[in-house]
């Protein structure tokens, strides 16, 4: 899982690199300080679904197994909540800021690189939702904890990514 | 899903019981379990079979380039087709030549060099190999399928590394691009996820005693390969998508008129490139790291320093993929750096070469057929790395980059390098995975047409890079001095063809009627040599335990085991 975090890592700069060395070269609007806004929601789910993640993982340890389910779903909730919440971004930024991918530089890598994300929260919930109809159906027993574990790294990954992209999409991109 | 394979397992094992072409079975019942196989030694076979075939595609492709350029003014090729075919030959070449050569001598060896029974994730390596596979196929369906520009398939024509905007819409009308690109990116995924594969097998699958220190040095170079491939083919594939976004969705990446920069394009392209050429070069370097102690009857020279050397070679090649791009204008700092880092590489690859020197040296040396391909690989290897220098330096690349000159330098690289290597694991290897050794006169024919044609197709061609003659170009006038020295590359080409297909007739005819090779013909020290040859499936009865770099040397000699001296 090391390396495929290494791996998904380094498909991740490139995107990052391509979205500032981009920024500030597009030639006609929108630019960025005019439509982007910063994601508080958005980040609020996905960072507090890494913390209840965890409290999943240590509740499958101590045997908990509600517990387990409990938190493991209210993962998979907040994962949903930050998808639909980039879906209404999206949906303001196409149709109101008229942003698309072939707009401008800032559409096409803004849209690469935040899409690329999305698309590994929808695989992580994928993930995430089989571990709990697996584990719901009895199919999950005690050796398969370090799967489990696996997939939570894999969770907690997105989340950083996360962490970077805001940074540079957000809080970098809107000085330009 | 347990239950499925349970069968599926079956299946193979009544199918198959011995290497591919034998009395059990019909034809489909062979197949059949060449496609559910998740077996290491299978799926290598596979690997390198796929390789030889797309080697042979290549091959085609690079005689008739030959043949085009054979006289001035030629006419045998037109234009079109000629630009499709050197990036079908070259991007055939490295992705589905040399990249499957790298994943089946890997997939093949690894395993049985560490004493272990399989791949760490059999499944996975196998869908590594289809993804690998039909990236090719599609690749070359490009030929038979698709509109592209009037009239000459659809064949990608922008060069194997795809000329940043040449490769839109505007320049590149019809689907050949994409072909390209979508190919590519399949057979990217494939050799990530067979990276992964490859590393996690050596991590984890060891057998006892068998520290990272006393592990075979070609195990060694496969896994920084699998390294690089892990961290420097996502750049390729991320490129890749953005040119998939630009072509399909009307994306602005590499387009000049919407302030995009065709530039970050080479770099991208070089990001990935440029590790490539090792990810390609490391391999054959541990194929000759285990052929040469063995055929010198002496253990390696400087085991310590080749793997420090092989880990820093892994870490330089990361940052020295601008020395593709001096002619792009760059600031002079950038130049400076890139240069300085191109020679810095030279250093751990001239400690390589001495180390193998040093090996032989004092040795006993046997000079059969795989010691043959390495000591050509020796000298043909030392000329690629010294023009390969004189490329670094920035100003002589001004004046010849993008000539006949860069041609032969990489040829000297893959061809004078990597494929000799390839040929000296295969005469070493191929008796281990077959039980039959290759036919020794055929050898010796082929070594020698093969090194003659190589020397006498791409000599010349460095002289034709002084002379000014570019790459790329269809046909050239008369009187410019280059008839000759290209008449002699093409006579050399045709005589390099010969020697492949004396290698080819050679493997087939020994799998069927070779002297039987015994489980350890080379009186080699590694483990793969301890088991039966050809390896059951599950390679080893009982998983071994080693002691020291060279277990067989310690079963073989007990009474002057090497553990006493590591």
């Amino acid at each position: 899982m090391i390396l495929v975090i290494m791996t998904e890592s380094a498909l991740f700069t490139i995107f990052v690199v391509a979205y500032l060395f981009y920024l500030g070269k597009s030639l006609n609007p929108p630019y960025p300080r005019e439509v982007l806004e910063f994601p508080w929601l958005g980040s609020f789910l996905l960072f507090s679904s890494s913390g209840t993640i965890v409290v999943a993982e240590q509740r499958l340890k101590k045997g908990d197994r509600g517990g387990f389910h409990l938190w493991w779903f209210l993962t998979i909730l907040l994962g949903a909540g930050f998808l639909i919440y980039t879906g209404a971004e999206w949906y303001h930024l196409i149709y109101h800021d008229g942003l698309t991918l072939s707009t401008n530089l800032f559409g096409s890598t803004f849209y690469s690189l935040v899409g690329l994300h999305a698309s590994h929260v929808i695989v992580g919930l994928l993930l995430l939702s089989l571990i709990l109809i697996a584990s719901l159906t009895g199919n999950i027993q005690h050796r398969h904890h370090e799967h489990i574990e696996m997939i939570s790294w894999y969770w907690h990954f997105v989340d950083g990514i996360w962490a970077v992209v805001v940074t540079v999409v957000y809080i970098i991109g809107m000085q330009s | 899903m347990a239950n499925s394979t349970e069968t599926l397992k079956g299946i193979g094992t009544e199918l198959t019981p011995a290497p591919p072409g034998h009395e059990h079975g019909t034809l489909t019942a062979w197949i059949q379990d060449l496609i559910f196989t998740v077996d290491h030694k299978k799926l290598g076979f596979m690997y390198l079979g796929m390789g030889w075939l797309f080697f042979i595609a290549g091959g085609i492709l690079a005689s008739l380039i030959r043949l085009q350029l054979a006289v001035p003014n030629n006419h045998l090729i037109d234009a079109e087709s000629f630009n499709g075919f050197f990036t079908m030959h070259g991007t055939t070449m490295i992705f589905f030549f040399a990249m499957a050569m790298v994943f089946g001598l890997a997939n093949y060896v690894v395993p049985l060099q560490i004493g272990a029974r399989d791949m760490a994730f059999p499944r996975l390596n196998a869908f590594s190999f289809w993804a690998t596979f039909f990236g090719g196929c599609f690749l070359f369906l490009s030929y038979i399928a698709g509109p592209g520009l009037y009239g000459t398939g659809a064949a990608p024509d922008a060069s194997w590394f795809a000329i940043a905007p040449l490769t839109s819409r505007a320049f590149s009308p019809g689907n050949n691009i994409d072909y390209w690109s979508l190919g590519l990116l399949i057979s990217g995924v494939g050799s990530i996820t067979g990276g992964v594969n490859v590393m996690v097998t050596i991590f984890c699958y060891r057998c006892k005693g068998m520290t990272l220190y006393r592990m075979p040095l070609f195990t060694w170079l496969v896994l920084v390969t699998m390294f690089l491939v892990v961290m420097f083919m996502p750049p390729l594939s991320a490129a890749q998508i953005m040119l998939v976004l630009e072509r399909f969705f009307g994306a602005k990446f590499f387009e000049a008129q919407a302030g995009g920069s065709p530039v970050l394009w080479q770099h991208f392209f070089w990001i990935f490139g440029h590790p490539e050429v090792y990810i390609l070069v490391l391999p054959a370097f541990g194929v000759v790291s285990e052929v040469i102690p063995v055929f010198s009857r002496k253990p390696i020279f400087g085991y310590p320093m080749m793997v420090a050397a092989t880990v820093m070679i892994g870490f330089i090649s990361a940052g020295v993929w601008a020395h593709h791009m001096f002619t792009i204008g760059m600031d002079s700092f950038s130049v400076t750096f890139f240069a300085f880092a191109t020679f810095v590489i030279a250093i751990p690859t001239g400690i390589k070469i001495f180390n193998w020197l040093g090996t032989m040296y004092g040795g006993k040396i046997r000079l059969e057929i795989p010691m043959l391909f390495c000591i050509a690989f020796l000298f043909q290897f030392l000329i690629a790395g010294l023009t390969g220098i004189m490329l670094g330096c920035a100003p002589f690349d001004w004046q010849l980059n993008d000539s006949y000159f860069v041609i032969a330098h990489f040829h000297y690289v893959i061809v004078g390098g990597i494929v000799f290597a390839v040929f000296a694991g295969f005469y070493y290897w191929f008796p281990k995975a077959t039980g039959r050794m290759l036919n020794t006169r055929l050898g010796l024919w082929h070594f020698w047409v093969f090194t003659i044609g190589f020397h006498l197709t791409f000599d010349p061609q460095h002289f034709l890079g002084f002379l000014g003659m570019p790459r790329r170009i269809y046909t050239y006038q008369e009187g410019r001095g280059w008839e000759f020295l290209n008449m002699l590359s093409t006579i050399g080409a045709i005589i390099q063809g010969i020697g492949a297909v004396l290698f080819i007739i050679n493997m087939f005819y020994s799998a069927w009627k070779g002297k039987i090779a015994g489980d350890d013909p080379w009186d080699a020290w590694t483990l793969e040599w301890t088991t039966s040859s050809p390896p059951p499936d599950y390679n080893f009865e009982e998983i071994p335990e080693v002691r020291s770099r060279r277990p067989l040397w310690d079963l073989k000699h007990p009474e002057d085991p090497d553990w006493k001296f590591e």
